[in-house]
C-alpha cells in the first residue's frame, strides 16, 4: 500500500498543484492578476453579500390580484354576453375564484359565446391546443362560472415572468454593480444587489406598480375636492398623488394607458424651471391621445398613476405629435425615477417585499478580518496540537492540513461558490475536522505497532484498517451538509458548502498526499515518529 | 508526550450514573423549553434588527425609552460587542409583510433626530410574517430529515441495533443543544439550525467511529462479553475520540474568541454541541448498545450459533 507507481504520485501531486494555482488569485488584487500570463487561473473566491456589503430582497407577486383581475375581466364579459342576447340575470356573485348568478334561459348557444370572448382576450396566455380557460357549470337556472386550474396556474407564471423582467428593467436602469436577480418557486423573486447597503430607493421602486394611465376629470358634476360626493356611475374618486385630502373625480373610461409609451425621460420646464418628465407615444398612443386632446380642448385631462392622479391639466389644444409632459410638483429624484418606471413599465400584480436584508461594507470587512484572524490562530492550535501528539506523523497532518485549506480555496474559486461568514466558520471547523482522517490513520499505526507489528507492516495496515471507518465518518458529516444545502439559503447555504469541499479535500488529502510523504520516507520510519515513546 | 493510548477504563460500569444524568439534562431541557422556551430571532419571529456603530458611546436606556415611544411595539437595545455598537430589535408590527418595511425608515428617522453623533448603518434586516413562519418550518424538517438520514445510513451499514443506539443518542444531543438555548435564552436564528445540523453529523462521526470498533472487535473476539467488548471498543478509540474533539474545539474556540459578534451565537452552539456529542459518543450510544441485543455473528455464514 504503501509503493506508489510514478503515474500515481505525478497525478496526486497534479490534482494537488492545479487546486493550488486556482486558490492563488486569491492572495493578489484585482489589478495584479491583469499582470498574469493568459493560461493562469484569474477567478477569485465569490464573496457573499455578508462579506461584501450588499442588500438581498426577497419579493413576492402578490398573485390574489392578478386573480382578481382576470375575475374583474371575465365578469365584464359575461354581464356583455348576457346583455347582448337579453337575458335578464339577477344574485350575480363574484366571489375571489368564480361567477355564479340565476339567469332564465341559459343555452349552449350563450356558453359558447362566453367561451369565445373569454379565449380571445385571453389568447396570450394560454398553451396552445388548449380547449377552454373556463368550467361552465348550471345546475337548473344557477350558473357558476370558474377559471381552470391550468389557466390560473399559467395567468400566475405568466405574470411572474413578466414582472422579473420589469423588476430587471426598473434596477438595471439605476446602475446597479452586478445585480442578481433571479425568480424563486412559484411567485417569488430574489434580489441581490451588491455594495448597495441601503436599499431604500429601491425598494420604493419596486413598491409601484407604476400603472400609468389618462383618464377625463368627470366635469358633469359639482364636486368639492375635500369633501367629495358619491361619484356617478361610470365615474371614480381619486385621491392627489400630493396631497391624499385633495380628490379628484374622473371617469372610469382609459383613454391612453402607459403600455403605449415608448420612452420617459427626465428634464425641467424651460419656463418654470420644474422638473418634469417628457413622454412620448407609440403610434397607437399618439393616435388615441391625439383623438382624445382635439375633442375635449379646455377640459381637464388626468394623469393618473396607481391609481392616484399627479396632475390634471387642461386640455389647451390638440396634441397630435404624440408625446408630451407630466409636472406634478416632483423634486428632480422623482422624476428622475418616474421616468424610469414608465420607461419599464407597469408590473402586472404589486410586488410584496417578504424579507431584507442589508449589510454595510464595514461590517462585511470586520467580519472578513475576524474570520482570517480566527482561521489563523485556530491554524496554530491545531497545527502545534498535532506535532505535540504526533510528533513527526503531526507535522505530516500540518502539511496536509495546508495543503487542505488552500485545496479550499481553490476549489471555491473554481466552482465560483459563494463565500459567506458562515462559510469562513464552516473553514475552521474544516481545520479542525480535517486532521481526523489523519487521526484514525495515526491510531490505528500505533495500534498495530503496539501489537507487534513492524513500522512498515503498521503503517500499511493502519491505512488499510482505518478507510471503512474513514469513509462511515464522513459520510455522516457529508449528509448533514447536504441536507443543509437544500434546506437553507443565503448565507447559511456558504456553510454547507465549504463543510463538503472540506470533507473531501480532507479525505482525499489524508490518503494521498500524507501517505506520499510517509512512503517517501517508508525505509527511515520509527516508532517514535508517530508519537510512541520507544518502549511501547 | 501525550499518550491515551492502550486505557483500560471501565465506562460502562458509570453507565447508570451517565444515564441518569443525561436524563436529567433532557429533563431540565424539555422543562426549559416548556417554560422559558426558545428566544427566536426575528428569523423565526419576524420583525426588524438594526445594528449600528455611532462615533461616541450612547446610553442605551435612554434610547431604549426613545424609541419605545415610537408606538413600534417592543423595541429592544443592546451592546453588540462594544459600546459603540448597538443592535435594535423592533418586534414584527400586525398588518401583514407590507408593514414591516415602514419601521426600518421610522426608526433611522428617529435615530437620526436623537442621536447626535455619527451613524453608520452596519447591518439591517426586515423578516416578514410569511418567511419567518416558513423558515422554523424548513429549519425544524431539516433537523428532522437528518436523523431519518443518519438512522437510514446506519441501518445500510451496519444493523438496526446500532442504529437505533446512534440515533437515541443524537437526539440527546439535539434535545440538549436547544435545551441550552432555552435556559442560556441566547437568540435562536437561522445559523443555530446550521450548528445543529452540523453537530448532527459531527455526533454521528464520532459514534460511527466506536460503532465501527465494536463491530470489529464483535467478530474478532466472538465470546467476549458484551459489556467488556463494548468497554474495549470505546479504549481503543478513546484516544481518536479526545484528538479530534481537542483540535475541533481548537477551531471552534478561536472563532468563537476572535471570529466576531455576528456568529458568536453559531459558534457557542458547535463547541457545545461537539462537547455533548464526545461524551454521547462514549456515555450513551456505546453503552446502549448493551441492551439493544446485537448480533454477534457477523459475516460469518459457516460460524457456529454460539450466543444464542
Amino acid at each position: 500500500m504503501l509503493y506508489f507507481s510514478n503515474l500515481k504520485i505525478f497525478s496526486v501531486l497534479a490534482v494537488i498543484i492545479i487546486a493550488l494555482l486556482f486558490a492563488v488569485p486569491n492572495f493578489f488584487g484585482k489589478d495584479q492578476l491583469e499582470t498574469f500570463p493568459n493560461f493562469f487561473p484569474k477567478q477569485q473566491v465569490n464573496l457573499g453579500l455578508d462579506l461584501q456589503g450588499g442588500s438581498h430582497l426577497l419579493l413576492e407577486v402578490d398573485t390574489q390580484e392578478i386573480i382578481k383581475e382576470r375575475v374583474e375581466n371575465l365578469n365584464a364579459d359575461v354581464r356583455r354576453v348576457l346583455k347582448k342576447n337579453n337575458l335578464n340575470y339577477s344574485n350575480f356573485k363574484v366571489s375571489n375564484e368564480s361567477l355564479k348568478f340565476v339567469v332564465e334561459s341559459f343555452n349552449n348557444e350563450i356558453q359558447k359565446e362566453i367561451y369565445e370572448l373569454s379565449m380571445s382576450n385571453s389568447q396570450n396566455i394560454l398553451a396552445m391546443g388548449d380547449q377552454t380557460n373556463l368550467i361552465i357549470t348550471q345546475e337548473e337556472n344557477i350558473v357558476q362560472i370558474n377559471f381552470t386550474e391550468e389557466f390560473i396556474k399559467q395567468s400566475v407564471s405568466n405574470a411572474v415572468a413578466q414582472s422579473l423582467e420589469i423588476v430587471r428593467r426598473r434596477i438595471d436602469e439605476l446602475g446597479t454593480r452586478e445585480p442578481s436577480i433571479q425568480r424563486q418557486g412559484s411567485s417569488r423573486i430574489i434580489i441581490q444587489l451588491p455594495g448597495i447597503d441601503d436599499p431604500d430607493r429601491i425598494k420604493s421602486l419596486l413598491g409601484q406598480t407604476a400603472k400609468l394611465t389618462f383618464q377625463l376629470v368627470d366635469t358633469s358634476v359639482n364636486f368639492d375636492p375635500f369633501n367629495p360626493s358619491k361619484a356617478p356611475i361610470g365615474s371614480e374618486i381619486l385621491a392627489s398623488d400630493a396631497d391624499e385630502e385633495f380628490k379628484y373625480i374622473v371617469k372610469k373610461r382609459i383613454m391612453v394607458g402607459g403600455e403605449n409609451l415608448v420612452d420617459a425621460q427626465p428634464g425641467f420646464d424651460p419656463q418654470t424651471n420644474e422638473p418634469i418628465v417628457s413622454f412620448r407615444f407609440d403610434r397607437l398612443g399618439a393616435t388615441k391621445f391625439g383623438r382624445v386632446t382635439q375633442q375635449n380642448v379646455g377640459k381637464p385631462f388626468a394623469i393618473v398613476l396607481d391609481n392616484k392622479v399627479i396632475s390634471a391639466p387642461v386640455i389647451r389644444e390638440a396634441i397630435l405629435g404624440g408625446s408630451g409632459q407630466i409636472s406634478g410638483g416632483f423634486d428632480s429624484e422623482e422624476a428622475n425615477d418616474l421616468a424610469i418606471l414608465l420607461r419599464a413599465g407597469a408590473l402586472p400584480a404589486p410586488l410584496i417585499i417578504l424579507e431584507e436584508r442589508s449589510v454595510g461594507p464595514d461590517l462585511g470587512a470586520d467580519s472578513i478580518e475576524a474570520g482570517q484572524f480566527a482561521a489563523i490562530i485556530g491554524f496554530i492550535a491545531v497545527i502545534i496540537f498535532m506535532i505535540f501528539v504526533y510528533r513527526y506523523f503531526g507535522l505530516l497532518a500540518d502539511i496536509a492540513l495546508i495543503i487542505n485549506l488552500f485545496m479550499v480555496l481553490g476549489v471555491l474559486s473554481l466552482f465560483q461558490a459563494t463565500l459567506t461568514l458562515p462559510g469562513i466558520a464552516g473553514i475552521i471547523l474544516t481545520i479542525g475536522m480535517a486532521v481526523d482522517a489523519n487521526v484514525l490513520i495515526f491510531e490505528r499505526v500505533k495500534e498495530e505497532i503496539r501489537n507487534g507489528s513492524n513500522m512498515m507492516n503498521a503503517v500499511e495496515n493502519g491505512y488499510k484498517r482505518a478507510l471503512s471507518t474513514i469513509l462511515d465518518a464522513n459520510i455522516t458529516t457529508l449528509i448533514a451538509a447536504i441536507i443543509l444545502f437544500f434546506m437553507a439559503s443565503g448565507p447559511v447555504r456558504g456553510f454547507s458548502i465549504t463543510l463538503a469541499i472540506g470533507i473531501f479535500t480532507s479525505v482525499f488529502t489524508a490518503f494521498t498526499f500524507t501517505r506520499l510523504l510517509i512512503s517517501f520516507n517508508a525505509k527511515r520510519l520509527k516508532p517514535n515518529f508517530v508519537g510512541l515513546s520507544k518502549n511501547a | 508526550m501525550l499518550n491515551i493510548s492502550g486505557t483500560q477504563i471501565n465506562f460502562l460500569k458509570v453507565r447508570v450514573i451517565t444515564f441518569i444524568l443525561s436524563a436529567i439534562l433532557i429533563c431540565l431541557s424539555i422543562g426549559a423549553f416548556f417554560v422559558n422556551g426558545l428566544n427566536f430571532g426575528i428569523d423565526f419571529k419576524g420583525g426588524t434588527l438594526i445594528e449600528i456603530e455611532t462615533s461616541q458611546e450612547i446610553e442605551i436606556s435612554g434610547l431604549r425609552d426613545n424609541l419605545n415611544t415610537l408606538e413600534l411595539g417592543d423595541v429592544q437595545v443592546q451592546e453588540f460587542g462594544s459600546s459603540k455598537n448597538l443592535l435594535i430589535r423592533v418586534e414584527q408590527q400586525l398588518g401583514g409583510d407590507q408593514v414591516q418595511q415602514d419601521v426600518v425608515q421610522i426608526v433611522k428617522d428617529s435615530l437620526g433626530s436623537y442621536l447626535s453623533t455619527d451613524i453608520n448603518f452596519r447591518r439591517t434586516e426586515v423578516v416578514g410574517p410569511k418567511v419567518s413562519g416558513e423558515l422554523i418550518q424548513s429549519g425544524a424538517i431539516a433537523i428532522f430529515v437528518a436523523v431519518f438520514a443518519m438512522l437510514v445510513y446506519i441501518w445500510f451499514r451496519f444493523e438496526w441495533q446500532f442504529s437505533l443506539g446512534a440515533v437515541l443518542a443524537l437526539v440527546h444531543d439535539v434535545i440538549l443543544t436547544i435545551g441550552v438555548f432555552c435556559i442560556t435564552q441566547l437568540e435562536f436564528n437561522l445559523p443555530i439550525i446550521a450548528a445543529i445540523l452540523t453537530i448532527v453529523g459531527y455526533s454521528m462521526n464520532d459514534t460511527v467511529v466506536v460503532y465501527d470498533r465494536v463491530r470489529e472487535n464483535l467478530r474478532k473476539y466472538r465470546s467476549k462479553e458484551i459489556t467488556d467488548l463494548l468497554n474495549l471498543s470505546i479504549n481503543d478509540t478513546l484516544s481518536r475520540t479526545i484528538v479530534t474533539s481537542v483540535t475541533t474545539l481548537l477551531a471552534l474556540l478561536s472563532l468563537f474568541i476572535f471570529g466576531g459578534e455576528v456568529i458568536k451565537g453559531f459558534t457557542f452552539a458547535m463547541i457545545w454541541g461537539v462537547i455533548v456529542g464526545t461524551y454521547s459518543s462514549i456515555f450513551v450510544a456505546a453503552p446502549l448498545l448493551r441492551y439493544l441485543d446485537v448480533k454477534r455473528e457477523w459475516n460469518t455464514t459457516s460460524a457456529v450459533d454460539s450466543t444464542r
